[in-house]
């Protein structure tokens, strides 16, 4: 059978980033064609401006070479220019006479300079700043000419300006506005940088309109005059007035356009078979002209090529960062504030410092980082996420800095540091390598730096280092975490859809979710069947059948591996209380197991280290304790202190608490691991500050603090309630736990549901809401009901052949 | 056929393998990993990790795939080879499936494609 055929149009980002998205997910689907206007694949626009600058090489800038297209048999025609869409007989054809039939058709033909309609614009030495073709010409003229004049001041004159100066030229830029880059840097953010640019011999002429471009008597350019009757002398004139979609070939074929060519969510246009994406379309009224937005659709438009029918563009939030060696720019969102919003602004013009952030309804809608741009990846965060910024408001303007990583020399600022600084501790992955693999393999995302540079893949903690090294390397191009990021590669769906799909479908089985979801693989993989599996459980409890292959193995095995492959056991110690008795079994144990290490744990509890597999179930027989489920995303230990039993300062048997507390949890499974502690004092000897759920005794009574974390990122617990009773803390911290798992995304912790959805939220639902908060509680003993001691379950000879290897092979047996 | 026929040595019984899991069969050259996939095929790989020498036995089979529980590489089940960006192989053996019973062979020099044509015979 003929499969179908899709024929693209355009050569550039937008239209082969589709493709990629395309191959990723269904590679056999169709014929390929592509058409390019100009004579070389695929390349990075975006990296124009270094190799003006002589930062780069051409070479260096090619995203897919011509291997590429052969290795997916797209066939590729280049330098052949579309002139025409048949949508009745669906065919195009190229000026030469080439055609090419489709079933599917993919419009991507960019945008085009706005040239400006004045005496001389067609005159040699006029040209744009658009393609390699426009940059190899000013790179020539710079080598033989002295003056160059760029029209426009916004983000691609500055940079051509920079470019054309760097390679010699003496260069004045021409600007309609006050201020450069008005729309993305307020005015004085622009003032700054006009200083700093001229400090670098850069020429301007703000407030000038161009009225004419004068020749030299032999059809080349001589000056360029003004309005108000100035001239300046030029050899080269470059127009960075602004870009205009490319819509006369849509038009001509008589598809719908509005300033770009109209498509709805889906990136489909009027004519259902045919798609555009890029800088050619209009989404809900906008034209992007930055590459962020450009993946965002790529990604949509082709997984409705892929027929999955799934996922929509809703339009993007744009940052904007000037790629200028040396200048720090950043703005995202609603930088110049007005009616309803709110600024906080730091200003130091001696340093070269200017921040502005603006407010609307506790929420940060705009950014302006002018000098210093460390922050600017966790803001334009903040500002996708829309999240509620209560506490975090006073010290927002000080950066995500303010608080501490750990495992990264105490770096915060990659712009600070050397190529040779090591960036992630846990891999060993130096700035430098993280550098190289974006520039020469072509990296855009978080997700792609970690998977080729292992950078930032183990613990996480460097994940911002790696994102501030992304945007200064990439500058506009970066693509920030999208608000909903996809579970994993099986699916284009959110944590959040996920969540909500299992809950309205009534899901119970991984086979029902993947049918239901049109997962795109056959059976998940393991980041996503664990979170269904969690999912379904904590949603559906007592219906959700638990699936073993669905967990990690310290999960599935009840013992946490190591990286020799055996296993560690920590048996259940309540509140760090032990006897005579228990000691006496784990010493036996030690012996009789051979076991190399005996270790107290930060969770006061006794580790036996290095169990073979095949002795876990003997082990725990002869222990003759409960897991204390130190392996699991599940509740882990209440740590305590000696309370008022012992203590000359203790006001409340802490201890008792915490060994209630952990009574009540015990076997509760979790988005992550929840720990506790029950402190007697405000000594907090417990430390219940870095806990997820921390109780302090005081004399009234008992305070509750939620969404500590002693980890990755030293987080402190906030005050949540304080209360009278031990009914009373047992009740406000199930039912906190139990909004927790009902609501967090797998493998966030406390601090993390905390931070998207907001304390105030959590006071809401736990605290102000009485039946609220006994309602969870109870779905929390409901679901907590009837759940066993999976060592006990194992004793007994639950699962027995997972710990039991095969028989040794005896007998050869003959082939049929 | 220039090969020789592979000697199959019986191990087990296709139920013995739990679906999407794998068991672990001890030989003194190493552990074997026998996992078995949703669609009841048997693969066999010696059971270490080319990373870092992680049991692949305990992993998660996804697909024709494994995932190293250590650090998560992700191996292909048909080859042994570790999916890209990765790189590295663990060591394969073929595996024949004859009425239920699984059938192994430690004849390092048998191609995939003559296991095939062998099972299709």
């Amino acid at each position: 059978m003929r499969k179908p055929r899709l024929v693209v149009i355009g050569n550039g980002m937008a239209g082969i980033r589709t493709l990629e998205e395309l191959l990723e997910i269904a590679p056999h689907q169709y014929d390929i064609t592509v058409f390019g206007a100009e004579p070389h694949p695929n390349y990075n626009r975006i990296l124009l401006s270094p190799v003006l600058a002589g930062e780069q090489a051409f070479a260096d800038i090619v995203l897919n070479p011509l291997d590429w297209y052969a290795q997916h048999d797209i066939t590729l025609h280049l330098g052949k220019e579309v002139t025409q869409i048949d949508r009745t007989r669906r065919v195009v054809r190229c000026a030469d006479g080439t055609e090419a039939p489709y079933d599917r058709l993919l419009i991507a033909t960019g945008s085009s300079p706005f040239i400006l309609p004045v005496p001389g614009k067609d005159l040699n030495g006029v040209i744009s700043y658009r393609d390699i073709r426009d940059t190899e010409i000013m790179i020539e003229t710079a080598r033989v000419k002295r003056h160059a004049v760029v029209i426009g001041g916004g983000l691609l004159g500055l940079e051509a300006a920079n470019g054309l100066k760097l390679r010699g030229m003496e260069v004045t830029v021409v600007h309609l506005a006050d201020t450069l880059l008005e729309r993305q840097l307020d005015s004085t953010a622009g003032k700054l940088l006009q200083k700093s640019l001229e400090a670098r011999g850069l020429a301007f002429r703000l407030s000038h309109q161009t009225s004419a471009i004068l020749d030299d008597g032999h059809g080349s350019v001589r000056a360029v005059r003004f309005s108000n009757g100035d001239e300046v002398a030029a050899d080269l004139v470059v127009m960075a007035a602004g870009i205009r979609p490319n819509t006369t070939l849509a038009e001509a074929a008589g598809l719908y356009c509005s300033r770009g060519i109209v498509v709805s969510d889906t990136l489909q246009t009027y004519d259902p078979r045919i798609y555009a994406v890029g800088e050619c379309v209009s989404h809900r009224g906008v034209a992007y002209g930055l590459v962020a937005p450009l993946f965002e659709q790529a990604k949509v438009c082709a997984n409705h090529l892929a027929l999955m029918g799934i996922g929509s563009y809703r339009g993007s939030v744009l940052s904007t960062k000037l790629k200028v060696t040396g200048i720090d720019l950043f703005s995202a969102g609603d930088f110049l504030g007005g009616e309803g919003t709110e600024e906080i602004v730091l200003s130091d013009p001696a340093s070269g410092v200017y921040k502005k952030l603006v407010i609307r309804d506790d929420k940060l809608v705009g950014a302006c980082l002018y000098g210093d741009t460390t922050d600017g990846a966790w803001y334009f965060k903040l500002l996708r996420e829309g999240r509620a910024l209560g506490e975090l408001r006073e010290r927002i303007m000080f950066g995500e800095s303010s608080v501490g990583d750990a495992g990264t020399q105490g770096q915060n600022r990659a712009s600070s540091m050397a190529d040779t600084d090591e960036v992630c501790g846990c891999n060993g992955v130096c700035k430098g390598t993280i550098v190289r693999a974006i520039t020469e393999k072509g990296l855009f995302t978080l997700d792609e730096v970690k998977k080729h540079t292992k950078a930032a893949s183990s613990c996480g903690s460097c994940a911002g280092l790696c994102e501030q090294i992304l945007m200064s390397t990439l500058g506009s191009t970066y693509d920030a975490t999208p608000k909903e990021k996809a579970v994993c590669g099986c699916t284009d769906l959110s944590h959040a859809d996920v969540r909500r799909a299992v809950r309205e479908h009534h899901l119970t089985t991984h086979r029902a979710a993947f049918n239901v979801l049109g997962w795109r693989t056959p059976n998940g993989c393991a980041t996503c069947r664990p979170a269904l599996n969690y999912y379904m459980l904590s949603t559906w409890p007592k219906e959700a059948v638990d699936d073993p292959q669905s967990r990690f193995v310290n999960e599935r095995v009840h013992a946490n591996i190591q990286k020799d492959n055996t296993f560690s056991v920590i048996p259940q110690m309540k509140g760090g209380v032990t006897n005579a008795s228990e000691l006496r079994r784990i010493a036996d144990v030690a012996d009789k197991y051979h076991i190399p290490m005996v270790k107290v744990t930060g969770g006061q509890r006794i580790d036996l280290l290095g169990v073979k597999k095949e002795d876990l179930v003997s082990v725990w027989r002869d222990l003759g304790m409960p897991s204390g489920h130190a392996y699991g995303k599940s509740i882990r230990t209440v740590k305590t202190c000696v309370g008022s039993e012992f203590c000359r300062f203790g006001t409340q048997n802490s201890t008792q608490m915490g060994i209630d507390l952990e009574t009540m949890l015990a076997n509760m499974w979790s988005p992550h691991k929840v720990k506790l502690a029950v402190s007697g004092c405000p000594r907090n000897c417990a430390e219940g500050g870095i806990k997820d759920v921390g109780v302090i005794a005081v004399d009234s009574g008992w305070e509750l603090y939620v969404g500590g974390n002693g980890g990755i990122k030293t987080e402190v617990a906030q005050f949540l309630v304080k209360v009278k009773t031990a009914e009373e803390v047992k009740e406000y911290t199930g039912a906190f736990l139990q909004l927790y798992r009902e609501e967090a995304y797998y493998l966030d912790r406390t601090v993390h549901y905390i931070a998207r959805v907001g304390l105030d939220y959590v006071k809401q639902r736990v605290v102000n809401d009485a039946a609220n908060r006994r309602a969870l509680y109870e779905r929390l003993l409901f679901s907590l009901d009837g759940l066993t001691d999976p060592w006990q379950a194992r004793i007994d000879g639950a699962q027995a052949n997972e710990y039991r290897p095969l028989p040794a092979l005896g007998v050869a047996t003959e082939t049929a | 056929m220039t090969l020789s026929e592979p000697i199959w040595l019986h191990v087990c019984d296709v139920d013995a393998i739990p679906r999407l899991g794998s068991r672990v069969l001890p030989h003194a050259s190493g552990d074997i990993a026998l996992f078995r996939t949703e669609d009841d095929n048997v693969f066999a790989l010696r059971d270490k990790c080319p990373h870092k020498g992680g049991a692949l036995s305990q992993g998660i089979v996804h697909g024709e795939k494994v995932t190293c529980p250590l650090h998560g590489w992700n191996l292909e089940l048909t080859t042994g080879e570790a999916c890209a960006p990765d790189v590295g192989c663990a060591q394969r053996f073929a595996v024949r499936i004859d009425a239920g019973e699984v059938y192994l062979s430690l004849d390092e020099t048998v191609s995939g494609k003559v296991v095939e044509a062998t099972a299709a015979a």
